[in-house]
């Protein structure tokens, strides 16, 4: 067992101990136990900062954007706009009409299936995806599957949880118009190598989205370097609010399609024979979009700008290779999901013991963990299990965090003997 | 504080280890399938009828502890019951599962359903203790979808 709460690389000191104080929510206690919070996955913590920039976003610049004449109106407009060039810098993408403010990550994959699948694909042709996805990157291609006549195609994983790639490349045929890949595994952790991915796909001319929901709290990301042609990635889970996320597409891209909800601000003129529509991304924003949620991500933007991103990916590297080893070392416990590219998540389980009720004791102890099947059954039934136990891990979970999970593990082993 | 021992009582860790009737019936009168969104939990519930008479009963799928040993001990007590007496008794279990932690229990016919009252405290886990339950009604009832604790 090691106290190690910093961890040095180049020359710089990632001190997780002034990092936590950031995040009050890090100082609660949960049945009289302090928090241990180690489901990062389902949704992140905010810092304090995210916190008192939203409340003064309400308290002193609330009005609707893109239309008063009002000084109000004035300073939220130009807080969202801001918002959305922070979100440009952060994921270096060429220009800001290709930031378009969702809800979240499944809006965004929503969006591009009905505007861009729609539009673009007929019977016959082909959606390829993986057996990683989760559920929202499965669900809304059925969708349109089932409207235009289209079939999803899936690349098979290892027992690992690693792509088949080998057997990727042949389902990409003159019929596959669409390739759609999450970039980090939520159940698993496993990293795709997307750039391989998109390369592949760019040879045919096939374009491609990544669902970046998980890859945006562990990994710097740039979609240009990337040359995806979709990004789709969730505020809460970068340490922002919820109700908030960023769908990035190529400009001609999104040009080209077609609004995906009519209402206000997507429109720049509108008559009862025939509306214009706005310019990008705007066309895609329809209605008054959640104002102090794209404040808060943009907040959340600048806290992890603050941060030393390659101190902060080794420490989080440091914390699951520590976590790998003691959990492969607890007894009667299996990990799930050994890819070597991985994010800092440790799917479980326990011979004999159901996820469900491992959530339970764990939670008694104050231990913060996610069972089930983490919106992804067919990964879970690709493995042979019916749940798993998930413990994700962000930089600001320490070693004896995973200390205090394995010890809560053993009262489960006393449970049930 | 609510303590683990409530929840996790012997009998349950018993019945979840070891549980009773835990096979199909071949042929079955009836049987349903009940599910669990939440957890992904499936179980098959059968029975054998004679007139209005549970002659068999019995459960097949996987879940966690609670909810397998719900299946055992609600297959348990109600073989030789009426329907009219499996309804009640599992009015009795909901209200026992779902009543506020502060008002005392009815022990009424429960017996050794009894063991469940620590559910009531874990509000997310009563739908794993009643999914048997639900499921054994969609059979009695011989409903053909598949029932859902949502």
């Amino acid at each position: 067992m090691s106290t190690v709460t910093a961890v040095r690389t180049s020359g710089t000191v990632f001190d997780v101990r002034r990092i936590r104080q950031d995040f009050p929510i890090l100082a609660e206690t949960v049945h009289g136990k302090p928090l241990v919070y180690l489901d990062n996955a389902a949704t992140a913590q905010k810092p304090q900062i995210v916190i008192d920039r939203m409340v003064r976003s309400l308290a002193e610049e609330n009005a609707n954007i893109h239309r008063g004449v009002h000084l109000l109106s004035e300073r939220a407009t130009k807080s969202f706009e801001d918002a959305r060039a922070k979100v440009r810098k952060f994921i270096n993408a060429a220009d800001l009409g290709e930031i378009v403010f969702v809800r979240g990550t499944t809006e965004a994959i929503n969006l591009v299936a009905a505007s861009f699948g729609r539009t673009r694909m007929k019977a016959g042709d082909e959606i390829v995806i993986s057996a990683l996805e989760h559920h929202s990157n499965i669900v809304p291609w059925q969708l349109l599957a089932e409207q235009v006549g289209a079939r999803i195609r899936v690349i098979p994983m290892t027992d690992a949880g690693e792509l088949r790639m080998e057997e990727y490349e042949p389902l990409l045929t003159p019929r596959t118009k669409l390739v759609s890949v999450v970039h980090v595994s939520n159940s698993l952790g496993t990293i795709n190598p997307v750039r391989d991915i998109v390369a592949m796909a760019h040879a045919r001319d096939i374009p491609v989205m990544l669902d970046g929901a998980q890859a945006v709290p562990h990994l710097a990301v740039d979609v240009q370097a990337l040359d995806c042609d979709f990004y789709a990635f969730s505020g809460h889970k970068m340490f922002g609010p919820t109700g908030v996320g960023v769908l990035y597409g190529k400009r001609a891209l999104l040009e080209a399609m077609p609004p995906y909800q009519g209402g206000g601000d997507m429109i720049s003129s509108v008559t009862f024979e025939k509306s214009e529509y706005n310019v990008i991304p705007h066309k895609f924003e329809a209605g008054t979009p959640n104002i102090t949620g794209a404040v808060g991500l943009g907040t959340a933007i600048d806290y992890l700008a603050g941060l030393d991103r390659t101190a902060m990916e080794t420490y989080e590297q440091d914390l699951l290779a520590y976590g790998t080893e003691r959990l492969s070392a607890a007894p009667g416990v299996r990990l799930v999901g050994t890819a070597a590219e991985k994010a800092s998540v440790l799917s479980f389980v326990m011979e004999g013991i159901h996820p469900h009720d491992i959530g339970t004791i764990l939670d008694q102890e104050g231990v913060a963990i996610r069972t089930g099947h983490h919106c992804t059954q067919p990964v879970m039934f690709r493995l042979g299990v019916p749940a798993t136990a998930r413990a994700s891990l962000a930089f600001y979970n320490t070693r004896e965090e995973i200390d205090t999970l394995i010890a809560a593990l053993g009262k489960v082993r006393e449970i049930f003997g | 504080m609510s303590d683990l021992r409530e929840l996790y009582q012997e009998v349950i860790l018993d019945h979840n280890k070891r549980p009773r009737n835990f096979r199909a019936i071949a042929p079955p009168s009836q049987k349903a399938e009940g599910f669990n969104p939440l957890c992904g939990d499936r179980i098959t519930v059968y029975v054998r009828m004679n007139g209005d008479l549970i002659e068999d009963v019995s459960f097949e799928g996987s879940g966690c502890a609670i909810s397998k040993a719900s299946g055992s001990l609600m297959t348990a007590a109600l073989k030789g019951r009426t329907v009219t007496e499996a309804d009640s008794l599992f009015q009795e279990f909901h209200t026992m599962v779902t009543s506020p932690a502060d008002v005392p229990i009815e022990t009424g016919r429960l017996d050794k359903l009894i063991v469940f009252s620590g559910v009531r405290e874990y509000p997310v886990r009563v739908k794993c203790a009643s999914l048997a339950w639900h499921t054994l009604r969609a059979a009695l009832e011989a409903r053909q979808d598949v029932v859902s604790t949502e």
